[in-house]
């Protein structure tokens, strides 16, 4: 007797079909969540430090001191949040988060840089934010650098020795979102399929029909890819619309081939919608399965593939467990052909290993039946 | 008559130490209705699901159709149907979208799946009905679709779990008018039930108890081997007189049955005096007694009770 039987399949996968368009719950899972997901993730992480407050102690009030504070807030990553008369208000200042920098400039110094002699400039940062105070700091740096170096240019009319002009390729405004959203794709695809397979299967054993499935002709194969079969083409239209959204609403560049993104998100979807089949026929109770499916692919996929955290700075452990997250895969696949552009010669590992996760996915899936099915 | 349409020997099933089915043998012939009766917990629908494939046996054998319940599960498929004690269709799905769906299961296709899809509407009467929800069904009706999707392959077996659970005498009757409709096809019909006029239905009847098979006769048969006199005990007060007889000298059991009681004694004549005495003794005015056959309940429960009675619960 035939392991896959395409009359039985296509049963399968047409009642399933059927089940789903009844199912106002998974079509909201299935077309309305990746998008809104794509949409509140992608406004709210953002990593870019803009418009940080500054305060600023001007005890100089000169032309020299004036000419810096501009420079600080034509930079575009400060805006004025208070005018202070005495340092000592810094404390003040971070405690009520009115500011997250102050910068006092001392009396004396246009007239230590009319001397000639090097004036000092006084960078107090809140820490408690310390990823914020460290960009700000290399903010305020960057500023002080360039006047300094202006000053120098217009005393002495002299060429500096070592100018270094770095270009950033990619992501040339180096905008976190370009490289969260392609990011997201993943996360979000990797979350949304398991989810839509954890109900299938823990259904019919809630409602008894898996009984009845089990006493046909029909086998464990047919039943798990004649489940997949529908949402795997749910999983690809929502991989079209979420990228297509990332390009139109987050300015996202897609530079690479969308024909190849196709065949690597099937890979990817045939992995997660097999792990939520698995998770799906293990747990047999449908709410217990939406919460297993969730927790083992969001938090993983957000946490653990790269997309929030670079791999290489985690610890060995951490690290080692992210070669088993297929979501860390499918985001070097999706960061390489929006931003660079790249082809299969590039993502060619990537592939193979979500070709092996599928492989375990479906593998885990077929095996979870009972013995006795097929 | 060639090989029996259902054969087990010495089948059982353990589930740690508690043994459902213990040892169990019979042969079903060739479109028999063939009833499975027992109290709750005696073993029958252990003893179905090995038989459909649904569960394996941990010792004895068996063949459904020919084929064996171990090694050929899948063939045992093809030549089955099989309908469940829960509603096990598909409740969102309409009742041409479930027989469709089963049709394709089965490999039913073509000019065979219209003919059969137009007999499963007119025997479940479901004609105007092929676009409802088979949730929105009344019991009756979605046993009957239910039925018509377990047949729709045509099997030379079918096994039914107590099929007609939860509805009226009167749906009942009708369900059965299907079953030997389709005995009278051929169809070999092996059913569990625990409702008595269910069991009279069946050609033979296979009595469980605690995991063993306590009797195994025609209906009939069954109550004519009661060697135990039975009689009708009419009382103004049939509790008092149930309560006066129970354990009394000479009384083996005693039972209520409707306004009456059914009093099982050790001898004919014996029982007679010892129930009119008894009644006498306790005051207990007696208004009429009687000889009486056995109906297949009382067979049913003096053989439960001979063999060591229900288990609880």
């Amino acid at each position: 007797m035939a392991l896959l039987d395409p009359v039985r399949l296509w049963a399968i996968a047409r009642k399933e079909t059927i089940q789903l368009a009844r199912d106002r719950r998974s079509l909201a899972l299935a077309f309305a969540l990746p998008l809104l997901l794509l949409v509140l993730y992608g406004y709210a992480i953002v990593w870019d430090v803009r418009d940080i407050a500054l305060a600023v102690v001007d005890q100089d009030r000169t032309a020299a001191s004036r000419e810096l504070v501009d420079g600080f807030l034509a930079s575009g990553y400060f805006s004025l949040a208070a005018t202070p008369e005495r340092p000592e208000e810094a404390a003040r200042l971070f405690a009520r988060d009115t500011a997250q920098i102050v910068l006092v400039i001392p009396p004396g110094f246009a007239a230590d840089l009319g001397d000639g002699r090097t004036a000092s400039l006084q960078v107090l940062l809140d820490g408690s934010d310390a990823n914020t105070a460290t960009i700000a700091m290399g903010y305020a740096e960057a500023v002080a650098r360039t006047f300094g170096q202006n000053v120098l240019l217009a005393g002495e009319r002299l060429a500096l020795p070592l100018v270094a002009e770095s270009r950033v390729w990619y992501n040339e405004t180096l905008e976190s979102r370009n490289m969260i959203v392609p990011g997201l794709v993943a996360v979000i695809m990797m979350t949304i399929a398991a989810m839509l397979t954890s109900l299938t299967i823990a259904r019919e054993w809630e409602r008894g029909t898996m009984e009845q499935l089990a006493a046909t002709p029909v086998t464990r194969l047919e039943v798990v890819f004649g489940k997949l079969l529908p949402y795997l083409a749910i999983g690809l239209v929502d991989t079209a619309a979420v990228a297509a959204l990332a390009v139109a609403l987050f300015g996202v560049p897609l530079r690479g081939s969308p024909l190849l993104l196709l065949p690597l998100s099937l890979f990817f979807l045939f992995g997660s919608l097999g792990l939520g089949l698995f998770i799906s026929a293990a747990a047999r109770s449908q709410v217990l399965a939406t919460q297993v499916a969730l927790v083992a692919t969001f938090l993983p996929a957000f946490l653990l593939s790269g997309f929030m955290f670079a791999i290489e700075n985690m610890p060995a452990p951490l690290r080692a467990l992210s070669y088993l997250i297929p979501a860390r895969y499918f985001i070097v696949v999706t960061r390489g052909i929006f931003l660079k552009g790249v082809g299969i010669e590039v993502l060619r590992v990537q592939g193979l290993l979500m070709i092996a996760f599928a492989a375990v996915g479906l593998a885990l899936a077929v095996r979870s039946f009972r013995k006795e099915l097929g | 008559m060639s090989e029996p349409a259902v054969e087990v020997r010495e089948l059982t099933r353990r589930f740690g130490d508690f043994i459902a089915v213990d040892r169990v043998s019979f042969a079903v012939a060739r479109g028999e209705i063939f009833g499975f009766l027992g109290p709750n917990g005696a073993g029958k629908t252990t003893t179905i699901k090995m038989l459909t494939g649904l569960l394996a046996p941990s010792g004895g054998e068996g063949r459904v159709a020919g084929h064996d319940i171990v090694g050929e599960r899948p063939a045992i498929r093809q030549s089955i149907g099989y309908m469940s004690q829960l509603f096990s269709l598909y409740a969102d799905l309409t009742v041409a979208e479930n027989i469709a769906f089963f049709a394709g299961l089965y490999g039913v296709s073509g000019e065979r799946f219209a003919t059969r899809r137009a007999w499963v509407l007119a025997m479940a009467g479901l004609e105007g009905a092929a676009d409802r929800p088979a949730g929105e069904l009344s019991l009756g009706w979605k046993q009957r679709l239910a039925l018509g999707c377990a047949v729709l392959h045509e099997p030379p077996i079918l096994f039914l779990d107590e099929p007609t659970s939860g509805v009226d005498p009167i749906a009942r009757r009708r369900f059965w008018d299907l079953i030997y409709g389709l005995a009278d096809g051929g169809t070999t019909v092996f059913v569990t039930t625990h409702y008595m006029e269910e069991a009279e239905y069946c050609h033979r009847l296979a009595l469980m108890n605690r995991g063993r098979l306590i009797a195994l006769d025609s209906p009939a048969r069954l109550c004519a081997a009661s060697a135990e006199p039975l009689f009708a005990v009419t009382a103004d007060d049939p509790l008092a007189a149930l309560a006066a007889l129970d354990g009394a000298p000479g009384i083996v059991r005693a039972g209520l049955f409707g306004r009456d009681l059914h009093v099982t004694t050790a001898g004919t004549a014996a029982g007679r005096d010892a129930i009119a005495r008894r009644l006498a003794e306790t005051g207990v005015p007696l208004r009429a007694l009687a000889a009486i056959d056995p109906s297949l309940e009382d067979v049913f429960i003096a053989r439960v009770e001979a063999a060591g009675g229900a288990v609880a619960g």
